[in-house]
């Protein structure tokens, strides 16, 4: 057909009737996907959608069970990512694959390094091209730093010049703001435009609408395995994409009355604690939680968030400084025993932390009640009353499928948070520690998760979340301690702060101490 | 309809068990030709070897006893995410503590019985447990701590039985259990002038009674569905399965990890300790001096192996289990076959069972076509 030809020569990227099936299960369904060159195309949809499959199977992944794929017009097979690598693509994967040990320069180049004589690394000239590439496309990398001592952001970095180093043409970026501050994703969207400047294609594989509007030209959405459509970004609104990505009306805006707070209900005073490479991680974290109140706690992955969930919840021991929870020394109280006073956590990776993947939905809704009445008497479980429980929070909470003798394993990621959230509220706990109750989760999910949040501090208990979303921190906080190398730099309340001065806070300016 | 039944039947692990247990006898029928036996002729004696003769059964059985129980003390540790490789040691260790107080403790019938074998459960629990503490406290490994323990518990056995004062005369064994103490049936009477003349009339019994037949198999039975209550139907067994299979969470919940790893160790122990406990008040009524392990608890690990972990696959895994080691011992006397041979049929079993990937391309041949079809379409 000549429409088709006239098509091809400004496409990068055309993918036709896509089907892609896991045993009966259909994750695409007959999806046509194309991409312009030159143009940072996103493609939208919800946790489970189907877009990363899609993706993968451009990147080689995974092969079609059905449909065509044409690369500049051109018919291919992309059987593995060497073969996408040799066609111009590069595929920056969520989770970074960088040899952490190892030097920028060093990770960019490995696996087609330039080599010397009798094997030998050639690194001065490893060196130059990086410098070269970087001063390109405005990447700024120091070549000679070690992958384990730079910022997430700057592995982002280093992980789009490796693809680049690779004669990419088409870059693949899943959900690359994921773990960036608000900062940090301007100076993305920045790179996104040197990049379409020197004629590269972008496809950003993401969630999150503001970033499509910031970043993209067009955008693909994809709802449930099925193409709902492919829009200019700037003819829709957020609103407008949502709506396509859900199939209706969502409201981001938690509702929420103003807080009624209380009295105390924990007291941190100068918490020192180490990491577990033995460096210090938290240094002289000092915070109060108050009962009707959420308190976020603000930061960038890794600036000692974890260890202080750790702490707070008896995992790891403290160096020096009190706990008192509920008016009680718990300072070097074991977390059985934290978990009886009425101390709840839910914790941020839930496949480790979170669950028992192998026990059913029931046996997972009563692991901190196993030894208590009705579940337990003498240290015999009623398996009737187990089940009767699992049933109500099932109903209660809406997990799905609605079967209590279903393994969490076989839940979606939704649904397991859902689990141990119907655990830990119905336990009606003073305290909930909620890190990142919502990563991970589709929008109707984060809606329903926020809203519970909400709901128990309206009951009067204390929240402490510990969220990397900046969005959600806003949404959600009453106060919001900002968290920067191990030291609480800043708490404000909610009305007297913006994105800005906290995207700042969290990289460090601004911060009073010394 | 027949396509979702060869499904259903594709998915269930029994079939597998059984299929590897099939394709392990295929095995050892090739190693048998190429060493020069018929193996229909091998595999007839094993068979007539098994259950040609009441006494044979019986025989069968009580060569099971104790691998049942070595083999559901594996499968309880490996439920708690703990690998028990010291059964062995803790056999020894409840072979012994039931010699001795068998044959010095005087008490009556039955409860002298009782007490012994709760000796040696206790002996062997402690061997258990102190490599779950050694876990818990120091963080070595169980597997390196179990292993050392077996050596232990086997030079302390050498050492006290050969002690003067509890070593029978020009012998290197402990001296006999009382008859107290047996847990044989009617090992008295059987012997006795009447208990001849009854046996004389009823050829049945009277071949079954030339076995020791003990109550050992009905403990083990026994044993068997206690570990399945306890792991399924206490607390205490959720503790363990929850640290099995997710250490992390179980601790984030509040469950004493390092407490459960011990519990678990010691009834581990504890179960090893019971099948030489009642091996001894069973059969041999003494704690010999061992020159080599003899095997009894490593073969556990086979068992727990074949039956799935789960303590009720541990009965007919074990039955399985004793009646290749009695069949096969008759190899050795009608075709002058080393033991070997059953040994290597054994050993094809474990490893067709422990060979997961085979299994899923099995699983996927067993599939419908539909599948494949779209496979190659992609391809």
């Amino acid at each position: 057909m000549p429409e088709r030809k006239k098509n091809a020569a400004e496409l990068a990227v055309e993918m036709k009737q896509i089907t892609k099936r896991f045993g009966n299960f259909v994750a695409n369904d007959s999806i046509d996907f194309d991409v312009r060159r030159g143009e940072v195309h996103a493609l939208l949809g919800e946790n489970g959608a189907g877009k990363s499959t899609l993706m993968n199977q451009l990147y080689g992944l995974y092969l079609p069970s059905s449909g065509e794929i044409f690369i500049n017009g051109k018919k291919v097979r992309i059987t593995g990512p060497k073969i996408a690598i040799a066609r111009g693509i590069g595929m920056v994967h969520q989770h970074f694959m960088l040899v952490q040990p190892f030097t920028v320069a060093e990770n960019i180049v490995l696996g087609c390094e330039s080599v010397r004589a009798f094997g030998i690394l050639d690194t001065t000239r490893a060196f130059q091209e990086v410098e070269d590439l970087s001063r390109r496309y405005g990447l700024a990398v120091d070549p000679g730093a070690r992958i384990q001592d730079i910022s997430v952001a700057m592995q982002q970095r280093v992980e789009i010049l490796k693809c680049l180093y690779r004669g990419a043409e088409i870059l693949i970026l899943d959900e690359p703001t994921a773990v960036l501050t608000p900062q940090e994703i301007d100076f993305l969207a920045e790179i996104l435009q040197n990049l379409t400047a020197e004629g590269k294609t972008v496809i950003i594989i993401t969630h999150k609408l503001r970033e499509i509007k910031k970043m993209a030209h067009r955008c693909t959405v994809i709802r449930r395995g099925v193409k709902i459509g492919t829009v200019d970004v700037a003819s829709r609104s957020e609103s407008e994409l949502a709506e396509m990505m859900v199939g209706r009306a969502v409201s981001f805006d938690v509702e929420k009355t103003p807080a009624r707070v209380q009295e105390p209900v924990l007291l941190l005073t100068d918490i020192y604690a180490l990491n577990n490479r033995g460096l210090p991680a938290l240094k002289g974290i000092s915070l109060v939680v108050k009962r009707g109140e959420i308190l976020a706690l603000a930061g960038i992955d890794g600036n000692g968030q974890s260890e202080l969930v750790e702490v707070l919840t008896g995992l790891r021991p403290v160096e020096s400084g009190s706990i008192r929870f509920r008016n009680t020394e718990i300072t070097d109280f074991p977390s059985g025993k934290r978990i009886d006073m009425g101390l709840a956590a839910i914790p941020e990776d839930r496949q480790k932390r979170g669950l028992i993947g192998p026990f059913t939905i029931a046996e997972n809704l009563i692991l901190e009640e196993r030894s208590l009445p009705p579940f337990s008497r003498s240290g015999i479980l009623d398996l009737q009353a187990i089940s009767r429980h699992a049933k109500t929070l099932i109903d209660r909470f809406d997990i799905r499928p609605p079967r209590e003798q279903y393994l969490a394993t076989s839940l979606s990621g939704g649904n397991q948070q859902k689990v141990i959230l119907a655990r830990e509220i119905t336990r009606d706990p003073e305290l909930l520690i909620a890190s990142q109750p919502t990563r991970g989760l589709d929008v109707g999910a984060i809606e329903y998760v926020r809203k519970r949040l909400v709901q128990v501090r309206d009951a009067g208990k204390a929240v402490l979340l510990i969220s990397l979303d900046l969005d959600e921190t806003l949404a959600l906080a009453d106060r919001i301690a900002v968290i920067y190398e191990g030291r609480i730099v800043a708490v404000l309340d909610r009305e007297e702060t913006d994105e800005r001065t906290l995207g700042l806070l969290m990289a460090g300016g601004g911060a009073v101490h010394v | 309809m027949s396509d979702e039944k060869r499904k259903l039947l594709a998915a269930s692990p029994l079939f597998f068990t059984f299929f590897s247990v099939l394709t392990g006898l295929l095995v050892g029928a090739l190693v048998l030709l190429i060493s020069g036996y018929s193996p229909l002729k091998a595999y007839h004696v094993i068979i007539d070897g098994i259950f040609s003769r009441p006494s044979y059964i019986v025989y069968t059985v009580i060569y099971s006893t104790p691998l049942i129980m070595t083999g559901l003390s594996v499968a309880f540790a490996f439920r708690t995410g703990l690998f028990n490789i010291g059964a062995e040691g803790q056999f020894i260790m409840g072979a012994l503590g039931a010699a001795l107080a068998g044959a010095f403790l005087h008490l009556p019938p039955v409860l002298h019985a009782i007490v012994a074998a709760l000796a040696g459960i206790a002996a062997a629990a402690v061997w258990g447990g102190i490599a779950g503490f050694l876990k818990a406290r120091f963080g070595v490994n169980e597997v390196i701590a179990t292993i050392m323990l077996n050596w232990t518990a086997l030079y302390l056995n050498n050492f006290i039985v050969t002690l003067p004062s509890i070593k029978r005369t020009a012998t290197n064994a402990t001296a006999f259990i009382l008859d107290s103490a047996r847990i044989e049936i009617l090992p008295l009477w059987k012997v006795s002038e009447a208990g001849r003349t009854w046996r004389a009339m009823h050829p049945f019994w009277h071949d079954i009674f030339r076995t020791p037949f003990n109550a050992g198999i009905l403990v083990a039975l026994f044993l068997a569905f206690f570990c399945w209550w306890i792991l399924n139907r206490t607390t205490l067994g959720y503790e363990l399965r929850a640290v099995g299979h997710n250490a992390d969470c179980s601790e984030h919940t509040g469950i004493n990890v390092k407490a459960r790893m011990i519990s678990s160790m010691a009834i581990a122990g504890g179960l090893a300790g019971a099948a030489g406990a009642l091996h001894v008040l069973g059969w041999t009524r003494q704690a010999a001096e061992l020159a080599a392990m003899e095997g009894l608890g490593f073969d556990g690990i086979a068992v727990a192996l074949i039956g799935g972990s789960s303590p009720i696959g541990c009965i007919p895994a074990g039955l399985l289990f004793g009646a290749l080691k009695y069949g096969g011992s008759k190899l050795q006397f009608a075709l002058r076959a080393p033991i070997e041979v059953v040994n290597i049929v054994i050993g094809s079993i474990i490893f067709f069972v422990a060979m997961p990937k085979l299994l899923r391309i099995i699983r996927r041949w067993l599939e419908p076509k539909k599948r494949q079809g779209g496979d190659s379409h992609a391809a």
